[in-house]
């Protein structure tokens, strides 16, 4: 099987290091060999933050480049339109809505852009926009917008049975946010594909 | 059973299974969790050392009560530690000795991208350089063997991309070498007739091992189409792969010191053409071109910086993948100091003053960012102290009166210590401020001699900050909280008016510690709020003006109230019920 990749972008603080931790152990138990890389340190203080995800028959390189990604899952616009350059043409974008200000915009010496979700997709991108934070806190928490996200990003998958990413839960989620996280799982899994910028209730 | 593992955890995992019994760190990233996660098996004792010379001390005085042990470091933090390394290559090793070297091609958290690999060369140490997680977990055994049958420590070099990726590995179980009595042995003391003894073996031990790099696993041929034939190790190797596939051969070398000869020309013998493929300096391609061997490395590939499967397809002149783009500009999102971080009161404080800042190694300096812009310089940790001293000698009253140096409390440990005993002793007028947050932050919230607590958060010996600075000879140590502005502003002017030497000690615990009490956040009175942005100087990124009035991050806040202290008309109020 040809190597699949799959981008975690988002903010630093926003929890991309359980969904990734995560989504390792899922396809890790499907029999693949995967490979998880992230960058620990500087990117932890509020700066943007991506994790690579690549899985197959054998996985070489530990990163994903420039135009390889099948699929970036998003926890805030503008860091998926950063990371936009590193998706196949035509590949799969699935962003929360939330927009997160970084200190170049907040100081006035930078602009947040406008459309942005329109934009990537003229691009050639397919998006699927949800207020993923807005499921999160219908869970019981915004911090469960990890789980929420992974579980829009398990209908991506139909081959991997839904078993799977509960034993992965199970696995990796702290057992006292055990049944909070179960909750965004499915809030994130059934809430419909409709390619709309909110969903929800 | 098969585990996805981090490459630090992965030699943790190795170090345990070999029976080590002894790891003495400083924290560093990359390096960092290999010590944290070794120290999750209680058969290993485990410390944080106040620098990486001691930690490589300790290891070495470990291996010499006959046990397994080892220490981890990032690349800046051998240079730290060479001088015990050059001369522990001499003295050898009474058990094992493994000394973990974490370089960070890209500079993704360090000051520069020194190649550690010079080190081993410079040395005279073997370098075992693994290339993901299982190599990692079989390296840092093999690390052991080779440390015990040669005699020698040895460097085990990890980089940002083995250390923070994931891969599989399957552990084992540990095993403990028996320990064996310690007995003196005088040729141990490096003097004279004994270092120069020492050095011979060394340099027999040199030719030992290039034997032993010819025919061992850690070296390997893959053979494949033999028009390209490519050399690599660590992570260039995966890259190599990555890109070719069965198009090329390979030599993949996983001892990166010392090299082997015939192998390599055995190698090159059966390809048309040889490129090195090593991220940073040109080591194996210059031994390479030592022994004859045409290859073609820097020529075609950077010393700066990280490699990727890209960088390494634009330079061999393979098609890149294409790639989709959006018109607009996409604004930067830089690490900036977290909200409630004790450290942004006092960089406020010293920009107001326009204080020449001498910045060293931490979260802190995140000071020189916008919009504080309060820091003039940093080199390497214990710089901003003994550095100052140095400015103030050469600039005299123009330098003393407006000059600081800004050290974290880990960082004042690890090497301001003899800094400010320097300042003391010589007497220059030099202030300096301890940010004393209770923790080693940048790293990710280790233990530290400071504070009480031990690597496994046990209580522990704690250094008294402002008796240890008296003790050196400063009479001036004023203690202030960097959430009072008007307190810290008073003791800044005070200090450097002060005809003498002092230390500020600026006392706030990080907000990101489990357990610091935080406030509500703060509210914005709609009524008061003119949208002036007084209260956006402080770079704080919990606040924000929008529609013309400040607005409070509420997941950000930890009601710190120096944003409170900004403005003028009261607007911004504690959310306290």
């Amino acid at each position: 099987m040809d190597t699949k990749n799959i981008m975690i972008v988002g903010v630093g603080g926003q929890g991309t290091l359980l969904a990734s931790k995560t989504l390792g152990y899922v396809l890790l138990h499907q029999g693949y060999d995967v490979k998880v890389s992230e960058v620990h340190g500087m990117s932890q203080r509020g700066g943007s933050v991506v994790t690579y995800v690549r899985w197959g028959s054998r996985v070489y390189s530990p990163v994903i480049d420039k135009g390889e990604a099948d699929l970036i899952l998003s926890f805030e616009e503008l860091e998926a339109a950063r990371w936009l350059e590193y998706l196949k043409p035509g590949g799969q974008i699935i962003t929360n809505t939330q927009q997160v200000e970084p200190m170049p915009v907040i100081i006035g010496a930078a602009w947040y852009p406008e459309n942005l979700i329109e934009k990537m997709r003229t691009a050639g991108a397919q998006v699927d926009a949800v207020d993923f934070l807005a499921l999160a806190e219908q869970a019981g928490s915004a911090k469960a917008v990890n789980i929420v996200l992974l579980g829009r990003l398990s209908t991506y998958f139909p081959e991997i049975s839904y078993e799977s990413w509960q034993e992965a839960i199970d696995a990796c989620v702290p057992k006292k946010f055990l049944e909070l996280n179960k909750r965004a799982f499915e809030l994130g899994r059934n809430c419909e594909k409709n390619g709309q910028e909110t969903c929800g209730e | 059973m098969k585990e996805l593992m981090l490459g630090n955890k992965a030699v943790a995992r190795g170090l345990y299974e070999a029976g080590c019994c002894v790891i003495s760190s400083y924290p560093g990233t990359p390096s960092t969790e290999i010590t944290e996660e070794a120290a999750l098996y209680e058969d290993i004792y485990c410390e944080w050392a106040p620098n990486e010379k001691v930690a490589l001390e300790v290891a070495h005085g470990a291996s010499l009560g006959r046990r397994r042990s080892a220490c981890a470091m990032k690349h800046v933090g051998l240079n730290v530690a060479a001088d015990p390394l050059f001369t522990i290559s001499y003295q050898g090793v009474n058990a094992g000795l493994v000394i973990c070297v974490a370089d960070d091609p890209g500079m993704h958290s360090s000051q520069n991208e020194q190649d550690s690999r010079h080190y081993a060369q410079a040395a005279k140490v073997p370098m075992l350089e693994p290339s993901d997680s299982a190599e990692a977990r079989l390296f840092a055994m093999k690390a052991f063997e080779l440390s015990e049958a040669f005699n020698t420590p040895v460097l085990l070099k990890m980089c940002t991309r083995v250390s923070h990726s994931q891969s599989v590995v399957e552990p084992g179980e540990r095993t403990v070498p028996a320990q064996v009595p310690y007995v003196k042995d005088p040729t141990k003391v490096m003097m004279t007739a004994n270092s120069r003894n020492a050095h011979v073996r060394v340099e027999q031990r040199t030719k030992d091992l290039i034997a032993y790099a010819e025919d061992c696993e850690l070296n390997r041929v893959e053979m494949g189409d033999p028009s390209l034939g490519i050399i690599t190790g660590s992570t260039s190797y995966q890259y190599a792969r990555e890109v070719f596939g069965e198009r090329a051969s390979i030599l993949k070398l996983g001892m990166s010191y010392p090299l082997p000869e015939k192998l390599i020309r055995d190698f090159a013998a059966k390809v048309d053409r040889v490129i090195v493929l090593e991220e940073l300096d040109p080591i194996i391609e210059n031994h390479c071109k030592q022994l004859g061997i045409p290859v073609e490395g820097k020529s075609l590939f950077p010393i700066c910086g990280e490699f990727s499967q890209n960088l390494v397809r634009s330079c061999m002149g393979e098609e890149l993948p294409q790639v989709m783009t959006i018109p607009d500009a996409i604004p930067g999102r830089p690490p900036v100091m977290c909200a409630g971080c004790p450290h942004r009161g006092i960089f406020y404080i010293l920009k107001k003053l326009n204080c020449m800042v001498y910045g060293d190694i931490g979260c802190y300096t995140l000071g020189a960012v916008a919009p504080l812009n309060a820091m003039d310089l940093n080199v390497c940790m214990g710089a901003s102290c003994s550095g100052l001293h140095g400015f103030n000698k050469a600039m005299g009253a123009e330098g003393e009166k407006r000059s600081v140096g800004v050290i974290g409390d880990s960082t004042f440990i690890h090497s301001g210590i003899t800094g400010i005993t320097d300042i003391a002793y010589n007497m220059s007028n030099s202030t300096i401020i301890i940010l004393d947050n209770s923790i080693t932050g940048m790293t990710g919230h280790q233990q530290n001699p400071t504070t009480g607590k031990n690597l496994r958060g046990e209580p522990a010996g704690k250094v008294d900050l402002e008796a240890l600075c008296r003790a050196l000879g400063f009479r001036r140590v004023p203690v202030v909280d960097p959430y009072d502005l008007a307190q810290v502003e008073a003791v800044i002017k005070e200090e450097l008016a002060a005809e003498e030497p002092s230390i500020i000690i600026s006392r706030r615990p990080c907000v990101m510690i489990k357990g610091t009490i935080h406030k509500a956040p703060l509210k914005v009175d709609q009524e008061k709020c003119v949208g002036c942005k007084s209260c956006m100087r402080i770079g704080c990124p919990a606040i924000s003006v929008r529609n013309g009035k400040a607005v409070i991050d509420t997941t950000l806040c930890i009601g710190c109230q120096v944003c409170t202290q900004m403005c003028k008309l009261d607007a911004l109020v504690s959310g306290e019920e």
